[in-house]
């Protein structure tokens, strides 16, 4: 217990302290914050560490159990990879912001509190802005900008849902909390589900995550999906709902890839590709569907940020990354493009790749539950992946048309990160043991049967062969340099027309009540109160020398000097009394 | 940015013939695959899971009908120009 700390701690402070460190010792120490990190994270037993109270509540720094602690594994393992790739960068904010966004992922999987699972929570948004802003390209900056907002919007609901939730029960304990119909349990769960990508919510991710810097993307690949995906899989296992959205999401975004060009956008849709089937893995809530949810997340992690650590090395030697603009690239860079197929076979679960092992998980517990049409959305994902991130990723990039461009090969960081998680594909694929080990409920399921290779393989094959006769025949759409409108058209688009609404609106009002008010009754109350004492003076002058016997010119020129000397105001006292006086009788009889 | 290919070396599927051999290994691949399914012993969740070939008509299906209504239908839908936001 002395001797291992939060989790958490470990990135937050390294990652805060690292701009100190300069020169050729940079890179060992940030390589050796995930190290020391796993070392302590390995040292933590099981149980509930580091609790802390604060006012009347028990905050949790280290709630350890099957649950949490895989996802502890999978988050060093991929900072270390996603550092290793990061390391030619020399941005220190990038640095800080990479450590601090993996520290607070560790903190939301640690967190046995709402409070503190809260504030990991919203950490994670702040620090993953940065490795957005970082790139500081306009597109960047308001897609960073969008994506704080949606976020925070996100965080509120579920400051909101947690509030109303502990004030019922009593409790900040974070366990189960399952839809029970009251609205606090319904805001907790939307604010997971913005996190999560659910359809709908989703666009944040497609916008922001192809627009981060090409190290940061490997960072965001990663930790914030996965993050809500943890949340669901502790609060919400088994929710019936969980099993729509999820397949929601399984199926929609490969449309939307299949017509991308942007071909780290294209992984963008297929990552929320492949929460979905995380998400329905939950909502069956059975321990196989569970299990192949948890699994799915850490094999995921790997071969998704293997697929952008991919495309980053391209964009990162062409400066490139629109499909219409590559093609040809396996020349000169090999081993990228080799890299890129096993993180494609690993997507498309083919098998002995890694996908294999935790998709059919998912898979047959939605089989075993008897569900006809999710595991029919479920299967035509499978192939749709396999298109879209499958084949069309490494295509487009490395085979296609040549664009003639002779990049070289990719810095050897990158090359050993892209390795070493190659790696890890293909013996999580090829030896599942470890990984079923790790996994929260005893694993009694064997992926390497006849008939589930025979089907996986056939399904793969064949939606291959529809990629090529669809390519040769000139069906397959051709990219085209466009942009394509989802969700977030609602507040990007919407937003304008919204803001014209209250434009009109408001600005309406504004100049309306700058006629009526400001121009009108003001004016004329400066008028009358400038001209009211001339008014009445000689509203009871003239009567007044009429009676005494002054006509004609001489009551003109009586006029005109009075109105000039109460112009002037210097009328005489006489003048004065008697006009005090009036003004005194008036407003006696006023009131 | 542009580097016109100045080398003159061949790669492997500059070669004429070679993407010929790859989808003729594709090809056979694909006959083994409806082959070997005569053989395998199947125990399906579902009845249609048991079909003769079911999986690779649901895979070819599956992508054709991707395609098109990405290529046909959500397309015409969505796209804008490049500079639609700004």
């Amino acid at each position: 217990m002395i001797d291992t700390v939060p989790p958490a701690f470990i990135f937050i402070v390294a990652g805060l302290l690292s701009p100190l460190i300069k020169g050729k010792w940079k890179s060992a120490y940030l390589l050796a914050v995930p190290v020391v990190g796993f070392i302590n994270l390995i040292s933590i037993p099981e149980g509930t560490h580091w609790v802390v109270r604060f006012l009347e509540w028990d905050l949790v720094f280290g709630r350890m159990d099957r649950l949490s602690l895989i996802f502890g594994y999978i988050f060093h393992i991929i900072s270390f990879i996603a550092i290793l790739y990061a390391l030619h960068v020399k941005d220190s904010v990038q640095h800080v912001a990479g450590l601090v966004y993996a520290g607070s992922a560790l903190g939301v999987v640690c967190a046995g509190d709402l409070f503190t699972f809260f504030i990991f929570w919203e950490m994670l948004t702040v620090a993953s802005i940065f490795l957005i802003w970082a790139r500081k390209t306009k597109a960047a900056q308001s897609a960073g900008f969008r994506y704080l907002m949606v976020h925070a919007a996100g965080g509120l609901c579920l400051l909101a849902g947690i509030v109303m939730y502990v004030n019922q029960t009593g409790s900040i304990e974070f366990g189960f909390i399952g839809l029970d119909g009251t609205a606090a349990t319904y805001l907790i769960f939307l604010g997971f589900g913005l996190n999560c990508a659910w359809p709908v919510l989703h666009p944040w991710l497609t916008d922001a995550y192809p627009e981060a810097t090409i190290t940061g993307t490997i960072f965001l690949s990663a930790f914030t999906t996965k993050c809500a995906v943890y949340a669901l899989a502790r609060g919400f296992p088994g929710t019936e709902a969980l099993i729509w959205i999820g397949a929601i999401m399984t199926g929609f975004p490969i449309f939307f890839a299949v017509i991308e060009n942007d071909l780290r956008r294209v992984l963008a849709y297929s990552l929320i590709n492949q929460v979905g089937f995380m998400v329905v893995g939950i909502g069956i809530g059975t321990h196989l569907g569970m299990n192949g949810a948890i699994a799915h997340a850490f094999n995921d992690i790997l071969f998704k940020a293997l697929l952008f650590m991919s495309m980053g090395a391209v964009m990162y030697r062409t400066g490139k990354i629109n499909g219409t603009a590559l093609g040809g690239l396996y020349r000169t860079m090999p081993l990228t493009c080799i890299f890129c197929m096993v993180g494609a076979a690993s997507i498309s679960a083919f098998p002995l790749f890694s996908g294999f092992v935790s998709k059919s998980m998912v898979m047959d517990a939605a089989g075993a539950g008897n569900m006809k049409l999710v595991w029919f959305v479920l299967l035509f994902a499978s192939a749709g992946v396999f298109h879209h991130a499958g084949i069309k990723i490494p295509f487009f990039a490395f085979f296609g048309h040549d664009s003639g461009m002779r990049p070289k090969e990719a810095p050897l960081n990158m090359l050993l990160a892209m390795g070493i998680t190659a790696f890890l594909c293909i013996f999580i694929g090829s030896f599942p043991g470890p990984l079923y080990s790790l996994l929260p409920y005893p694993v009694d399921y064997a992926p390497y049967t006849m008939p589930h290779v025979v089907a996986q393989t056939q399904i793969l094959f064949f939606s291959a062969l529809a990629f090529t006769l669809l390519l040769l025949a000139g069906i397959y759409p051709a990219e085209m340099r466009c942009v394509n409108i989802d969700a977030d058209w609602i507040y990007r688009k919407g937003a304008r027309l919204f803001y014209f609404i209250i434009d009109k609106l408001f600005n309406g009002v504004n100049r309306l009540s700058d006629q009526i008010f400001v121009k009108g009754l003001a004016g004329f109350a400066g008028r009358l109160s400038r001209r009211a004492p001339e008014i009445l003076a000689l509203g009871t002058l003239v009567p007044l020398w009429s009676a005494t016997g002054t006509t004609g010119e001489k009551l003109q020129d009586r006029i005109a000097k009075a109105r000039a000397a109460l112009d002037t105001g210097s009328s005489p006292v006489g003048i004065g009394a008697a006009l005090a006086t009036v003004f005194l009788i008036v407003v006696f009889l006023l009131l | 940015m542009h580097e016109k290919p100045k080398d003159d070396r061949e790669y492997l599927f500059d070669k004429p013939g070679s993407v010929k051999k790859l989808l003729g290994i594709f090809f056979t691949s694909l006959v083994i695959l409806l082959i070997i399914e005569i053989f395998t012993k199947k125990h399906p969740h579902f009845p249609w899971e048991g079909w003769a070939e079911f999986y690779c008509v649901y895979g070819f299906v599956a992508c054709v009908v991707l395609v098109i209504v990405a290529k046909y239908i959500l397309r015409p839908l969505v796209m804008r120009r490049e500079d639609y936001y700004d």
